[in-house]
């Protein structure tokens, strides 16, 4: 079982400190909602776990052995960790299908790719588009693209960075169940998001950062009536 | 022949169809085949000869800068470098064939008051070793300088600066007496081709049909490879590394190969350029040449192979003709050409035709 701990992370850039010791256990099988406001250092989070960004100390450990904060980006990835980042990252000169091929990986054999590309396809709603250029989706067909490039690889910890960032509500309402059918008993999912509905119907537990710390950590009901995540989310 | 090549580049079954199906370098592929027979029933004049093959090798020179800039996106300012290394080596290779024949040795070595060749020219007469010594050597160049600045992450702009870089200390190098490699004045005077006399027309003819299919050979080579699953990864990088890097894949690596491969398609056309034109020099070396290799691929149209040929044709077949003609027009009439496309014609002139959408990654900063 492979779920993700992460213990006394500091990051800073020049003298900013972006995160200030943020400790964060996700469990296999948990999808964790990690909310809070613009700059609170979410997507920093991301950054170090994906191995994008070094932190000045703390560890995050991948199961109980491998500490990401040694590796390199493909590493990580092929430890079975995928990120969907903020803004939609596909290969925008390659069609649907072609990003779900270098989505599924360098370590699938070419034989087993074709199976696991059609059934991405069909999680994702895009088989009617599948041998598009990626660069002619509409943006939540991007979206939609980028999370499946992510799913087909079949990761042990899923990374979403505010996946329903302009999106429709009922493109939102669409990608939440699609959120939900990923949950696996051997899988742990990390989302950022800022919309409190898809959290509510999508995170079993959220943590609320705030200038680089853990300000919550609990239920969203907890949350909401948290009387410090109230006064950050209000005096914005 | 041309069949056989249709064949190759006929679209595999399967997802890839769109990426295979190439017209343009299909045409180009069949044209380079049926000039090499063309050269060989009819026998034209020799300099008209001698102006194809040379064409042929600065197309298979803009081929191996467009691979790694039109699908990596790396914009090498020195691949005047591997150009050379292989002109060099062939060089080396056509001197110590000589010697071996006459008995006489070259200029630059009684220039030197030295006795024969330096030690390190030993077995260069055996064409096989000199040509495997001119890829391993423009490949484990490329190496070292790829290994040192990709693993470091260096990219874009600073790597096009430091490979321009390199190319000038390789020109400061190569205009020293003393390195045994012909110094400012180079090497000429080669006396045989494999044991036929350099100037005879049956050489020439040989050399440019030789060129021409060596072209043909490397945009069909090329093609496939861009064409592939590593060709999918290499625009894939191009457009966004660390996305494809935090998908699993060592971009390292993949640049390093397609870095290294097209050296050493680089250096075959210099290998083939060198007989051509009977003398290699340290000009070869200079920046600004370098340079025109990224105007040539940037004229014809970046990313597509078929554009790199076009553009080294059409830029090196006007310079042949308006180098006699009013050669101090020249430097202007390319400068001219450059801003055109760069205006006008931000894709080359596949532009004119709209083979291809503009694609966006051109002018994303990155
Ligand atoms: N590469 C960087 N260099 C300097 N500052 C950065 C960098 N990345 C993020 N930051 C800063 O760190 C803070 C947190 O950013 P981020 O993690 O993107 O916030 P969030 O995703 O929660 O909105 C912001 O103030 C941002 O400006
Ligand atoms: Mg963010």
């Amino acid at each position: 079982m492979t779920g993700l701990v992460i213990e006394a992370l500091t990051v800073a850039f020049g003298r900013f400190t972006a995160l200030d010791g943020v400790s964060l256990a996700v469990d296999p099988g948990e999808v964790r909602a990690v909310i809070g406001p613009n700059g609170a250092g979410k997507t920093t989070l991301l950054d170090v776990i994906s191995g994008i960004t070094k932190p000045v100390s703390g560890r995050v450990m991948l199961g109980d052995r491998i500490d990401l904060t040694t590796r390199s980006e493909a590493e990580i990835a092929r430890a079975g960790v995928r990120r969907k980042f903020q803004k939609p990252s596909v290969f925008p000169a390659l069609t649907v299908r072609e990003n779900l091929e270098i989505g599924c990986g360098p370590a699938v054999p070419a034989g087993a790719r074709a199976a696991r590309i059609a059934s991405v396809l069909g999680e994702i709603g895009l088989r009617p588009r599948a041998d598009i250029i990626a660069g002619r989706l509409s943006h939540g067909e991007k979206q939609w693209l980028e999370i499946g490039m992510v799913l087909a690889a079949e990761p042990a910890l899923l990374l979403l960075d505010e996946p329903v960032a302009g999106l429709s509500d009922a493109e939102t309402a669409q990608t939440a169940a699609l959120i939900r059918a990923l949950r696996r008993p051997d899988r742990a999912i990390l989302v950022i998001e800022h919309d409190m509905d898809f959290v509510e119907a999508v995170a079993d537990r959220v943590t609320v950062l705030h200038e680089g710390r853990t300000l919550y950590e609990g239920s969203l009901h907890g949350a909401r009536s948290d009387a410090r995540v109230i006064e950050v989310f209000l005096g914005r | 022949m041309s069949g056989a090549v249709q064949t190759v580049l006929a679209p595999p079954a399967g997802p890839a169809r769109r990426a295979v199906r190439d017209p343009l370098v299909a045409g180009l592929v069949g044209l380079c085949l049926a000039v090499a027979v063309g050269l060989l029933v009819a026998r034209p004049a020799p300099y008209l000869v001698n102006a194809l093959g040379q064409l042929a090798t600065f197309a298979i020179l803009a081929v191996s800068l467009d691979l790694v800039w039109g699908y990596l996106g790396i914009l090498s300012l020195g691949h005047g470098l591997f150009f050379a290394i292989g002109g060099y080596v062939c060089a080396m290779h056509l001197l110590s064939h000589g010697v071996a024949v006459t008995g006489v040795q070259p200029d630059f070595v009684q220039f030197m008051g030295w006795k024969s060749l330096p030690a390190y020219w030993a077995g260069l007469d055996h064409p096989a070793y000199a040509l495997v010594l001119a890829l391993a050597l423009a490949g484990l160049v490329a190496f070292l300088f790829g290994l040192a600045s990709f693993r470091s992450r260096v990219n874009g702009v600073y790597f096009s600066i430091i490979s321009q870089a390199l190319v000038y200390v390789a020109m400061l190098l190569m205009y020293r007496n003393d390195t045994g490699l012909g110094g400012n004045n180079g090497m000429t005077g080669f006396p045989l081709l494999f044991g036929w006399p350099m100037g005879s027309p049956g050489v020439a003819t040989g050399l440019a049909v030789a060129a021409l299919v060596a072209l043909a050979a490397v945009l069909a080579g090329t093609r496939l490879l861009v064409g592939s699953a590593v060709g999918r990864r290499m625009i894939a990088c191009r457009d966004d590394e660390t996305r494809l890097r935090t998908l699993g894949y060592s971009t390292t690596r993949l640049k390093l190969g397609i870095w290294c491969l097209s050296a050493m398609i680089a250096a075959l056309a210099g290998i083939l350029y060198v007989p051509q034109v009977g003398i290699i020099n340290p000009r070869v070396l200079a920046p600004d040449l370098s340079i025109e290799i990224a105007v040539w691929v940037a004229i014809g149209g970046l990313g597509r192979l078929g554009g790199a040929v076009i553009g080294a044709v059409l830029v090196n077949g006007l310079k042949f003709w308006l180098s006699t003609a009013m050669p101090e027009a020249w430097p202007f009439i390319l400068s001219g050409l450059v801003l055109v496309v760069v205006l006008v014609l931000p894709n080359g002139l596949l532009d004119l035709v709209a083979l291809r959408p503009r694609p966006n990654w051109l002018r994303r900063s990155r």
